[in-house]
């Protein structure tokens, strides 16, 4: 077979193969991402509380998920949540191996690298919004509730978009590690078809290209949204 | 879990670091030769070089390490060309395509710290040195390079910590690494947590260091900055 009728969407193309795992990385990474803002930001709260103990648990966190290999803690949630919920089942009488679906040991392992890197881009986000703003929002009798959404969110959000946008890649790319589980998205699917048609330069080739595409179409993403974000800030140029 | 099986999961994966360490020392020092050459490419003034520069970040940045690892190891033995030539005994060990893959890879985001590094250097300094009569090699080393150096220290060791983490991806393509010492130490004794966890601090441990050396060096190198001393946490410096 040509590399061309193997990479193609005939009969025996691997074609659709190859963009359904893309399909499966964008969902998997977007996942991952959402799960890390969950957890950048309870992080981020914890460091800005101010108490001692919620501040250390934090640093702890974000030293440990960013000082280890991303493979490995992507082993240890996949193993580490399958024999968690086997010992589950042992105990409520299932016998045998319990497992978590990759997608979801995947996507917690990748959302919570993501988390220990986004919660210090929220902090500094909400660091840089200037203290006078929180202090009129006070002043105008803005409860806590009322203030986060219409001076904080608002804010934190636009300082933090280039960063998470850095920090999306990260995630796309951290993405392909999830083959190891068995989630059949853009790097397994690669490593099937080039296992079945005994061409993997063509197949590793393509799978590149569509993470590259992946990463362009997102940039373009992230553009229209940042201008959207700063659109009430006045620029100096 | 029992004392013994630490210890013994401990001594085995400190078997395997050496191997860690070696692919780790030569990806990063390979890779930063060629970096040089692509940040030199990329500053030149000459249109192609500058293109290519600027393709080849975009490329080994925009896709996994992964990707890249098995377009090395599987896919360049797959041409009967690449194995009928100069470079297949090279080429067919696992050890040296994965040194070659993680430093290809490593070059994109150096050469990006480096072109930083060197944007920094404010015009003035470079106009004074030249009014002092230094020009070419001089220029460079007394005041491009140290300045730089200073500069791109925080960024580069963020670099060298996560290339500690990438090592764990030769395990993929067959090497003894610590990473695959874990997981068969898993295999064998069906014990999940204990290896992971114990490779796990291991890792940790090796960046932590590599962290504490380079807050020394950047302490060392800057006593212009000193007098306001500044706490450094562990999170801050990974």
């Amino acid at each position: 077979m040509s590399p061309l009728d193997a990479l193609g969407f005939g009969p025996r193309g691997w074609g659709p193969a190859l963009l359904e795992g893309a399909l499966m990385t964008l969902l998997v990474a977007t996942v991952a991402l959402l799960i890390g803002a969950a957890i950048g930001a309870a992080v981020a709260t914890a460091k800005l509380s101010g108490a001692r103990l919620p501040a250390a648990l934090g640093d702890v966190y974000a030293a440990i998920f960013r000082g280890v290999p991303e493979l490995l803690i992507i082993y240890f949630i996949y193993f580490g949540s399958s024999g968690l919920l086997t010992s589950l089942g042992h105990a409520l009488g299932r016998e045998g191996f319990l497992g978590v679906p990759p997608f979801f040991a995947g996507a917690l392992a990748v959302g919570a690298i993501s988390g220990a890197y986004q919660a210090e881009l929220f902090r500094g986000a909400f660091l840089a919004i200037p203290r006078g703003e929180l202090e009129a929002a006070r002043a105008c009798g803005m409860g806590r509730w009322l203030m986060f959404r219409r001076i904080v969110a608002p804010q934190v959000v636009a300082f933090a978009l280039p960063g998470l946008n850095n920090l999306w890649q990260v995630a796309l790319k951290d993405s392909s590690l999830i083959s190891v589980t068995g989630l059949t998205e853009l790097m397994r699917a690669a490593q099937v078809a080039s296992g079945s048609t005994r061409q993997p330069f063509t197949f590793y080739l393509a799978g590149g290209a569509l993470y590259l595409i992946l990463t362009l179409f997102s940039n373009r993403l992230f553009d229209t949204a940042e201008r959207r974000a700063e659109r009430g800030r006045r620029r100096a140029a | 879990m029992d004392l013994a099986f630490l210890a013994s999961t401990f001594w085995r994966l400190i078997a395997a670091l050496p191997l860690t360490l070696e692919v780790w020392a030569l990806s990063v020092a390979l890779g930063g030769l060629v970096a040089m050459g692509v940040t030199a490419a990329r500053v030149s003034g000459v249109a192609p070089l500058e293109a290519f520069a600027r393709a080849y970040v975009f490329v080994f940045r925009g896709t996994p390490l992964l990707v890249q690892l098995f377009v090395v190891y599987y896919g360049l033995a797959s041409f009967a060309a690449v194995r009928a030539s100069l470079f297949w005994p090279f080429l067919r060990d696992a050890f040296s395509c994965a040194v070659l893959a993680l430093a290809l890879c490593t070059a994109a985001y150096q050469s990006e710290i480096f072109r930083m590094a060197l944007a920094a250097i404010s015009q003035g300094q470079i106009e004074a040195a030249r009014a002092c009569g230094m020009s070419g090699f001089t220029l460079f080393r007394r005041v491009i390079f140290p300045i730089a150096l200073r500069q791109a220290l925080p960024a580069y060791t963020t670099e060298l910590i996560s290339m500690t983490k990438a090592t764990a991806l030769v395990s993929l393509v067959t090497l003894w690494d610590m990473m695959s010492v874990a997981l068969k130490i898993r295999n064998d004794t069906l014990v999940t947590y204990t290896p992971l966890l114990v490779a796990g601090a291991i890792y940790f441990a090796l960046n932590f260091l590599i962290a504490r050396a380079a807050a020394a060096l950047e302490y060392w190198l800057s006593p212009h900055l000193r007098g306001r001393p500044v706490a450094v946490k562990v999170a801050d410096v990974l």
